[in-house]
């Protein structure tokens, strides 16, 4: 099966619902994409800054002490909160912003939420010495103000966006604007499996380097493929990059872990297949939050990074064939997660991931001791310090 | 022949450059928007054109923004704007085009949509972040129904796209005439934009009319000058509105700058 089709459609899902000014640009990108896909030079460079500057392959770590207080399934972590700028995100904003030098742009902008990909971006825009600029909701520039000044020290401008939201959506409406106004020099370095294609389908592949590295390891480690997979969801790029080598062995159980936030009410939460709807938002067909009139509601998650009212079409159109399972864990989880995972294996993840550990934490011990689950860590928890703090009512 | 059709053609005779301003429903509330509509018309305006707020509107600058924002705060719905459009039929005849995001349209159901416009008596629907390649359910529909689908071409387009959008856009064709959002610019309109305009002329005989970033009546008369059938006006017109919200004032000065415009065009066109 290859998806997305010619149109960047998956299933109902997807599409490239952008103004028409954009419509070239999407054109061009994708013909560039497909063109260093296939380029060697491309793709050994990739590998080489890959390997060199990212730090790939990340470790897929047996998690002993968290897999014996569970009792149940052989847990394995994915260690993406060991790439350089501590997320996966740099395996998306480095891939693009190579494309976009070798399409001779000269300037990048992004949208963040969490800050990782802001950083990812930043970082990967001053080792190829772009320009870059990046779009940050006020309320995240609020809770992440450690990666805003990371920003600054790589020489990025960070542009707080005080609409709506005021969150990852509102970051990235001022970025599309950004890239519709300066799109002759600009590449828009999206930083999730979602938006116009191909957006999507370039994000998932730069990211699926996840999967294809877990696969290889986990048949070194256990001679056998993983019996279920976990990975939280805002977006979906983790999860994509992780699930997509897997897709067809039918044996890999996948789980998508979405932000319950406060609980599925209205406003409170991000778990868009538990409490959202098919719409068009920001470029893409699928599940999204919105109220009887279709507008986007205001979402909460403790986690900035999943704080999103849309997920990737792609995510939209296996939940619907059923190949992956979406459930979603609550602030409240997501944190009891993030203390167990610090306090028995000396990782302290961030927020985002927490939720597919919250969730790990549910399944391992219903699996017998046989059975191997694989947890994607997308990211490191020091960004979320000073935050987990305030809940906890710690002064610093 | 669709009223938008008609307007264009009767303009045409008169060697007439359309003046179509644009304004949000229910900016402040939705009487005021009708009035301002009746009164556009008397001022000289020939087709208006209808937002209906999007709470992400990823086309649209500051101004529109705050627009939609204050016409949310009463959870202005397209059926609300339906109803606007229904109240407004029924004294005037004055060509209607609703604005907005896809998703609105989606979200209410595209066959619903079509002929609930088409019997509220809306004429043609713009929607920026539809591009004519997923808009296959929609043309048919909006066809069957008589409702206009106008599509958009920019400065970026490709010589195949111009092909595509003029072939496919009914009632007219909308020129956005910088790569950008909306929003009022200072100084002189882009001097490309003449070019922009025979090479569309060159590629359809549908009416192209233009718009974004032109904010005073020289500009008008500029855009008018070099061969538009339209000239379309938004955030200018709706920081008029904007800067008097909660007054008395807000008609008359709102109304007296379409009619500022209208001049505009005029003098244009008769360069």
């Amino acid at each position: 099966m290859s998806m997305p089709d010619k149109k960047g459609h998956y299933g109902i899902y997807g599409g490239k619902f952008a103004p028409e000014t954009l419509m070239p640009a999407l054109a061009e990108l994708e013909a560039a994409y497909l063109a260093a896909k296939k380029d060697k030079e491309f793709t050994a460079e990739l590998e080489f800054y890959n390997r060199e500057f990212i730090g790939r392959p990340t470790p897929l770590y047996f998690a002993r002490r968290l897999t014996d207080h569970l009792g149940g399934a052989k847990i394995y972590l994915k260690r993406e909160d060991l790439c350089h700028t501590g997320a996966h995100k740099i395996n998306n904003s480095l891939a693009q912003v190579l494309l976009a030098k070798r399409m001779g742009k000269t300037r990048v902008v992004a949208e963040t939420g969490a800050g990782q990909h802001g950083v990812a971006t930043a970082t990967a825009a001053a080792m190829f010495g772009l320009d870059c600029e990046v779009y940050m909701g006020t309320d995240d520039v609020a809770r992440q103000s450690l990666n805003v000044f990371r920003m600054k020290l790589l020489g990025t401008v960070v542009r707080p966006v005080d609409l709506g939201s005021k969150t990852l959506k509102d970051a990235i409406n001022e970025a599309m604007r950004d890239w519709i106004t300066n799109v002759a020099n600009t590449h828009y370095v999206l930083g999730t499996v979602f938006g116009p294609h191909p957006f999507p389908m370039m994000v998932r592949d730069f990211q699926s380097v996840i999967g294809r590295e877990a696969k290889k390891q986990i048949m070194k480690f256990e001679g056998k493929l993983p019996d279920a997979m976990i990975a939280c969801v805002g977006g979906g790029s983790n999860a994509m990059g992780l699930f997509y080598e897997f897709l067809e062995e039918p044996s890999v159980k996948m789980y998508g872990v979405e932000a319950g936030g406060l609980g599925i009410e209205r406003g409170k939460h991000a778990a868009r297949f538990a409490g959202g709807s098919l719409g068009v938002l920001q470029g893409s067909k699928t599940f999204i939050l919105q109220d009887e009139d279709g507008q986007i509601e205001l979402t909460h998650s403790v986690s900035a990074g999943l704080d999103y009212a849309a997920v990737g079409p792609e995510h939209a159109f296996y939940h619907d064939s059923g190949r992956i399972e979406y459930t979603y864990a609550v602030d409240e989880e997501a944190m009891e997660a993030f203390d167990l995972l610090s306090r028995l294996e000396g990782i302290i993840p961030a927020l985002e991931s927490a939720h597919a550990v919250a969730y790990c934490l549910k399944l391992a011990p219903t699996l017998g001791k046989d059975k191997v689950v694989v947890v994607n860590l997308s990211g490191r928890g020091d960004k979320d310090v000073m935050q987990v703090a305030k809940i906890k009512g710690v002064e610093l | 022949m669709s009223r938008i059709k008609n307007t264009f053609n009767r303009l045409k005779k008169k060697n007439e450059t359309a003046l179509i301003p644009y304004i949000m429903a229910g900016d402040p509330d939705l009487a005021t928007t009708k009035t301002l509509i009746l009164e556009m018309e008397k001022a000289g305006c020939d087709i208006i054109e209808i937002g209906a707020p999007f709470s992400d509107p990823l086309a649209d600058g500051p101004t529109i923004q705050k627009a939609a924002i204050r016409s949310l705060k009463n959870h202005t719905s397209i059926a609300d704007v339906l109803g606007l459009v229904a109240d407004v039929r029924t004294t005037s005849k004055i060509p209607l085009i609703l604005m907005t995001y896809y998703n609105l349209i989606f979200h209410y159901g595209e066959e619903r949509f079509v002929n609930d416009a088409a019997s509220a008596g809306l004429d043609g629907v713009i929607l920026p972040d539809l591009p004519p390649e997923e808009a296959t359910v929609l043309i048919p529909l909006a066809k069957k129904a008589g409702l206009d689908t106008i599509f958009l071409l920019a400065p970026t387009s490709t010589e195949d796209r111009i092909k595509l959008v003029c072939r496919v856009s009914q009632g007219f064709v909308y020129y956005v005439s910088l790569t950008g959002v909306t929003g009022a610019r200072a100084g002189a309109v882009q001097s490309s934009i003449e070019e922009s305009l025979k090479k569309i002329k060159a590629a359809t005989d549908k009416p192209v009319a233009v718009g974004f970033g032109i904010s005073t009546p020289a500009q008008a008369a500029q855009i008018a000058h070099w061969g538009a059938d339209g000239v379309i006006v938004g955030s200018a017109l709706v920081k008029v509105i904007e800067e008097h919200v909660g007054t008395p004032e807000l008609l008359v000065r709102a109304v007296e700058f379409a009619r500022t415009l209208k001049q505009g065009v005029l003098a244009g066109h008769g360069n």
